[in-house]
């Protein structure tokens, strides 16, 4: 008994939900909308067809009062009550009636009217009996009244159940239309609403599940290729993108927490060292400075992180504005000449006619420095190459289609193409480069920034060595941020 | 030199004033936006030390109320937003010079140093000596003694900064910041590689040095004897 209470609650509330829906919202509008187009197309019909009655019940009794009269005139009263007799012995519903100019019937088949109809003169709707019709038998009659001379009247009428019927008719359309409307629009609501209930509960269902921590599920497409499955699909790319970004910043807390506990522990170590074997002042100076340094370095990455992490966010985009890339190439190179010139490699540059790109100067700044910094650590040539000087660092700028490339390539040892979707990623050093200082950030914060301006940061063979490019769209032609 | 720092965080206060206190000067704290601005508009103070983010009332605000009462006081502001935005916005609201937390003292003292002594500033001055070291603003000629120095226009402007400042400490960061307009760390030792080649045009063969290496700070410029 209780789970019959239960099954039915449940069900109650499946309905009500099924009211509360949009869908089943519109179907009711729609439902009354329709009904309110059948009731007006089914009260012109009915009006129209009463009109249409009336006029031609109207017609032919003016015809037969014309005639009538012309009768009375040329032959006198006998002639029309003897024209009236054989009329009134017709059936159909036809009445007639003359009467004396005190009210007594001299022909006719009409037994008893409305009192007063025979005074008024024109047309009249009058109840009426049949003059072979016993009592009680009441109709109506659309009828005509006119005073002859020599005070006679003259009724003629016709009976309206005709009429009355088809409006009967009509009505009863209506009701069945109506019901019918009501029945089939329910349950067609009903049903449409159920489809598209099912396939949101499917959706709000998914949803659930990745809020409760499942990234990975998406929303069910029917592949029809309605509005329904277009928002599927666009919310799915949406959780795409996110599950990338959340798969990307558990990646990047890993990372920090790996890549920052190491210098964290050195820092401990040497701090801990000193208190226990420290003999003399020089002693502990020298723990303490190389404490500092060390916590410089970590305050370095702690930057580059924010750094890379705005970028990605696209703060800093409100500060763009038209800058020259060609200069920014001229600077970054001027600050690192010497550097490269002491490492024995020479930058060349080949940037020759300004070159406007929309952003942020000191931002596009630190990325090419970022890559020239690389190149420069890992060009080094080290033991005297096979012939002779080493080759310079190249620093470009050139236009291509609606794209700016900033490019520095190296003839050092390149990057393997298996490593180069890696490099670009926080933290990442190869093995070759762990023995130059570096926090594995340059690469990253470069492509952070190109993608910050629509552009992205690409890794190429320079044949031998490293090309890399910040490719960044030219100033007029609108691209949309890469995500 | 008189200081005000207005910092909420007391460990931080307290650590400036005594480091203050240990290079000479006289450092007053106040812990919030309102004491501050009180201190601010009363107090002789040569350069006020003013965090962003303060209890009452922020130091932007502060910075703005200054300046709207005619104070003109150098204001350097400290803060853990150390982004190129944020340093903009910084510089917009009146503050003269913007440093980052965490900063290393050396940092904050010259910067303060400099701050100080802008008002009177070497600005008009054409040409700049520090001791037989001569540098022509106007004609871009360098000349030591009877020798002429040729310097490219980078290592002009280098020397032009260190000279405006003779005698004051100039950091690294500084020099990054005001001769190349970069406030971002280039990671390698970019600085001392370009310092140590204008040490070799203008020191080298001299019997006195005049380029100096201040050790955890920066460089400086002076004639030793003056």
């Amino acid at each position: 008994m209780t789970q019959r209470a239960e099954t039915l609650r449940a069900a109650a509330a499946r309905l009500v939900h099924v009211f509360r829906t949009t869908t089943f919202k519109l179907t009711l509008v729609y439902l009354a909308v329709f009904a309110v187009a059948v009731l007006f197309l089914l009260a012109y019909f009915a009006w129209n067809t009463n009109r249409l009655i009336t006029e031609q019940i109207q017609e032919t009794v003016d015809a037969e009062i014309t005639g009538l009269t012309d009768q009375y005139r040329l032959s006198g009263i006998r002639r029309l009550v003897l024209v009236i007799q054989g009329r009134a012995q017709r059936p159909g519903s036809n009445l007639y009636l003359v009467t004396t100019f005190t009210g007594e019937a001299l022909a006719g088949n009409v037994g008893s009217l409305s009192p007063g109809v025979l005074d008024r003169r024109g047309w009249v709707e009058t109840a009426y009996r049949r003059l072979d019709e016993g009592e009680g038998a009441e109709h109506r009659a659309l009828a005509r009244v006119e005073q002859l001379p020599g005070g006679f009247r003259l009724l003629v009428g016709r009976d309206l159940d005709e009429r009355e019927h088809l409006l009967d008719i009509v009505f009863s359309a209506l009701r069945w239309l109506i019901g019918l409307l009501v029945v089939l629009g329910l349950a067609g609501g009903l049903f449409v609403t159920r489809r598209v209930l099912r396939r949101v509960d499917a959706m709000t269902g998914t949803t659930q599940t990745i809020m409760a921590g499942d990234l990975g599920g998406r929303l069910p497409i029917a592949g029809t290729g309605d509005e329904i499955d277009r928002l599927a699909g666009n919310l799915n790319t949406m959780l795409e993108r996110i599950e990338v970004l959340m798969r990307g910043l558990k990646e990047v807390s890993d990372n920090i927490a790996h890549d920052l506990k190491t210098p964290l522990t050195r820092l401990r170590n040497r701090a801990e060292e000193a208190l226990r074997s420290a003999k003399n002042e020089a002693d502990y100076r020298e723990a303490l400075e190389a404490t500092i340094d060390e916590s410089d370095g970590l305050i370095r990455t702690f930057n580059a992180l924010l750094m890379i992490a705005r970028a990605e966010s696209g703060q800093g985009r409100e500060d763009m504005a038209d800058v020259d890339a060609a200069e920014i190439v001229r600077g970054v190179a001027d600050l690192y000449e010497p550097v490269a010139d002491d490492r024995g490699l020479g930058i060349a540059i080949d940037a020759p006619t300004p070159v406007t790109v929309r952003g942020n100067r000191e931002l596009i700044s630190q990325a090419l420095a970022n890559l020239v910094d690389n190149a420069i650590k890992y060009a080094d040539p080290g033991p005297p190459a096979v012939n002779g000087a080493p080759a310079p660092i190249e620093i470009t700028v050139r236009g291509e289609g609606d794209r700016i490339l900033l490019a520095v390539a190296d003839h050092g040892p390149g990057i393997p193409p298996a490593d180069r979707g890696r490099v670009v990623g926080r933290f990442v050093r190869l093995e070759r480069s762990r023995s130059q200082p570096g926090s594995g950030l340059g690469l990253s914060l470069a492509s952070a920034v190109a993608h910050l301006h629509g552009g992205e940061l690409r890794l190429e063979d320079n044949k031998p060595g490293l090309r890399a490019v910040i490719e960044l769209p030219r100033v007029g032609a609108t691209s949309p941020p890469t995500p | 030199m008189r200081l005000l720092i207005v910092e909420d965080d007391r460990d931080a206060a307290d650590y400036l004033v005594k480091a203050f206190r240990e290079v000479g000067h006289v450092a007053d704290r106040a812990a919030d936006g309102e004491e501050g601005l009180g201190l601010a508009l009363e107090g002789q103070y040569d350069v006020l030390i003013v965090d962003r983010m303060l209890p009452k009332l922020d130091g932007l605000s502060l910075i703005g109320q200054l300046r709207a009462e005619g104070v003109e006081t150098p204001v350097l502001i400290l803060s853990a937003l150390g982004q190129v935005d944020d340093r903009v916005k910084g510089l917009r609201a009146g503050g003269d010079d913007y440093l980052p937390k965490p900063y290393s003292f050396a940092e904050l003292a010259a910067r303060i140093e400099v701050l100080s002594r802008r008002r009177g500033g070497r600005n008009e001055e054409t040409v700049y000596r520090v001791g037989d070291l001569e540098l022509d603003r106007l004609s871009h000629r360098v000349s030591r003694g009877d020798d002429e120095i040729v310097l490219q226009p980078r290592e002009f402007r280098l020397l032009e900064y260190l000279m405006k400042h003779a005698g004051q400490v100039v950091t690294r960061t500084m020099l990054l910041e005001n001769v190349w307009d970069y406030h971002f760390d280039p990671q390698t030792n970019v600085i001392d590689v370009h310092m140590s080649r204008l040490r070799s045009k203008i020191d080298k063969g001299y019997a006195r040095p005049l380029l100096h290496t201040v050790r955890g700070a920066g460089y400086v410029i002076r004639d030793a004897k003056s």
